[in-house]
């Protein structure tokens, strides 16, 4: 593709870059703590991942590999106008498969795949403040976790617990990084909160609209918050996916009819065709094979 | 079968060459001349400039051509435009005292120095359509006449030279200033803001914010909510000299004559126990001719100033985080409008929830009916 000319390489001037490195530098040294930072309009949307893609533009070389996910899926509309963003931009190399990828920009989700010390994950985020549907001024909040005062959000789970029987968080499920800071992984579902933990790869997260970067560097310990008789646990599925028959993976309920007819697929792709390339079939297609 | 999310690419591209005819319209009808914009869609041009935060009439104009009319996209446009453009430094601050006045009106004298100058305004206007304008009807020619006027004092000025009036920095007369002993003027385009925000970060907020919705706070403010009886001290348009002291000359050269509205409202204070009674400002400032967004800006301005003055903050105009946080709204159509990008996969995690949480609720009903039925057996 065409790179787009009058730009600098991967869009934003070498200033502004070097602004965000040092948030991101400032971010990785206290792992959870959210760094305000000066973020500009981008020439996307403010909520359709301003904030990752200004940290992707920051941190991309020429010679890295970069792949787009939202939902876990690199062809949904808004992966696809991201990857061809930096294609203009950057002329850089993309991907849709995830070993290949040395940066993995997503948006609500997780890679299944293992991941790597020579990978980064760059995550968008809406709102970044874990705390911000209990206490809605920044101010207060801020003085929260200066104070590490988090009362509030293990009494929020505690109601959850004795109204519902259950913690009734289930994406952008809060975690406590190294001990310390409350942080909000992003909308990923909750299935996907133990990836952070300890991975080997680092973790980025850029909040363009409310100008806040923060990071999980690898191997950090990441605790999904939780009760000692009210363990955390992820989502489980009874059902394996229809394409490639994985029952360890994060399912998407795809409806098929107006009669109730339903299946689910693994939400991110790249993992499903590697399963199917492999030989694996689920459900769906082992009856179309059948036929 | 698996369709629904494939062929993303495709699907974009062809959506945008849709856009794009739609844009264009009837090709039997003539093109709009970006130039037509800019001079029979002044006023929103204007907006654009304003809330864009970019004095570029052609641009602007563009920028409506290209968002078919929505001035939400086109302030967006410039603003992605604006934020490549290279720093070259700040302007003097520009001298409104100095502005050649085209308009010029003060609700709280009936005359003063400079007179009462209506100028272009839709005020007094009966709003009935003019059904000439189908017609594409010229109006009539004006003569030109001679300009009598010099420079047009401030009327807040007047008020000030008395005492009852507050200085135009605020009643405390603090400024930041910096190692220079430069007053040091915020910005928010190269720093996040930051809560509690000092007035210029609050006022460059207000001006890139939208007009709508401070023209609703404003409002609020005048139906009791923060209520601080206002009088429109002085509202005026017209042209100021903009100058920059580029480095290696180290001398001020002028750059550009922009169009500016400007507005001081007058607020009752009845002082504090520091301070004695006196009036206080609120104050507008937009491009362009944006006199509605320019007396909204100063109605919340005042209404912000509540905890400097000691005053309760009880209603929303006086919140700033609330005021500041919701007030830009190519912020607030981004986060309001990417409700529309695929959330399945938050979906699918509630969906499990609720059905797990149902079927557990069922489950408990069946366990207490076998129960009843039991104790009735018995």
């Amino acid at each position: 593709m065409a790179e787009t000319s009058g730009y600098n390489f991967a869009y934003l001037d070498e200033q502004t870059k070097r602004m965000i490195r040092r948030a991101l530098l400032k971010a990785i040294a206290v792992p959870g703590y959210q760094v305000p930072f000066a973020s500009r309009e981008m020439p996307m949307p403010y909520g359709w991942g301003t904030g990752g893609i200004q940290v992707t533009a920051s941190i991309v070389g020429r010679d890295d590999v970069l792949k787009v996910i939202d939902q876990g899926a690199d062809d949904t509309t808004n992966a696809v106008s991201i990857r061809k963003f930096f294609k203009r931009t950057a002329g850089i190399e993309t991907t849709t498969q995830t070993h290949e990828a040395n940066i993995i920009q997503t948006r609500h989700r997780i890679p299944e795949e293992d991941l790597r010390a020579d990978q980064i994950m760059v995550f968008q985020v809406p709102i970044p403040e874990p705390l911000r549907f209990l206490e809605p001024r920044e101010t207060e909040t801020r003085k929260m976790h200066a104070l590490e005062e988090y009362g509030l959000m293990h009494v929020k789970l505690y109601e959850d617990i004795s109204q519902h029987g259950h913690i009734a968080t289930t994406y952008a499920y809060p975690v406590a990084v190294k001990q310390r800071y409350v942080m909000d992984p992003s909308p990923i579902p909750k299935f996907d909160n133990p990836k952070i933990n300890r991975s080997p790869a680092l973790m980025l997260f850029g909040a363009g609209r409310e100008k806040r970067i923060y990071a999980v560097p690898p191997f950090t310990d990441v605790h999904s918050l939780d009760f000692e008789d009210f363990p955390f646990e992820i989502q489980t599925w009874r059902e394996a996916c229809a394409l490639c028959g994985a029952t360890g993976s994060f399912l998407d309920e795809i409806v098929t009819d107006d009669a109730g007819g339903r299946m689910f697929v693994c939400s991110d792709t790249d993992f499903c065709e590697k399963r199917r390339e492999a030989g694996h079939a689920g459900p769906a297609l082992a009856a179309e094979g059948a036929v | 079968m698996y369709v629904p999310v494939k062929g993303g690419e495709r699907a974009i591209e062809n959506a945008h060459k849709l856009l794009a005819e739609e844009r264009r319209g009837n090709r039997d009808t003539p093109d709009l001349d970006v130039a037509q914009i800019d001079e029979q869609l002044a006023l929103a041009v204007d907006r654009v400039m304003t809330e864009g935060s970019l004095y570029d009439r052609e641009l602007a104009a563009l920028a409506i051509k290209q968002a078919r009319g929505d001035l939400i996209e086109a302030a967006f446009l410039l603003r992605a435009f604006r934020t490549t453009l290279a720093r070259f430094g700040y302007s003097i601050p520009i001298d409104t005292g100095q502005m050649v006045v085209r308009r010029r009106i003060s609700a709280t004298y009936k005359d003063l120095p400079g007179g009462q100058v209506l100028g272009p305004t839709f005020d007094y206007t009966h709003r009935l359509i003019d059904f000439s304008l189908l017609e594409g009807a010229d109006p009539e020619n004006l003569e030109e006449g001679e300009s009598d006027m010099g420079v047009t004092p401030h009327v807040l000025n007047i008020l000030d030279r008395e005492g009852l009036m507050e200085p135009a920095n605020g009643s405390s007369g603090a400024q930041e200033r910096g190692e220079d002993g430069e007053v040091h003027v915020g910005d928010l385009t190269r720093e996040p803001l930051e809560f509690p925000a000092d007035r210029d970060i609050r006022l460059q907020r207000l001006a890139r914010g939208d007009e709508g919705f401070l023209l609703a706070l404003g409002y609020s403010t005048q139906r009791g909510y923060g209520r601080n009886h206002p009088f429109a001290g002085e509202l005026r348009l017209g042209e100021v000299r903009v100058g920059f002291v580029p480095e290696e000359l180290g001398f001020e050269i002028e750059i550009a004559e922009i169009t500016v509205t400007e507005c001081e409202m007058v607020n009752q204070f009845k002082g504090s126990k520091n301070v004695s009674p006196q009036f206080t400002r609120g104050y507008g400032l937009t491009f362009g001719h944006c006199e509605r967004k320019a007396m909204s800006m100063a109605l919340v301005d005042r209404a912000l100033r509540a905890k400097e003055l000691d005053e309760e903050v009880e209603a929303p105009g006086q919140d700033e985080e609330f005021v500041l946080a919701h007030a830009d709204n190519v912020e607030a159509t981004g986060f309001v409008e990417h409700l529309k990008l695929p959330h399945y996969v938050d979906f699918q995690s509630e969906l499990e929830l609720v059905r797990r949480m149902r079927a557990e609720i069922e489950a408990a009903k069946v366990r207490n009916g076998d129960a009843e039925q039991i104790e009735a057996a018995e």
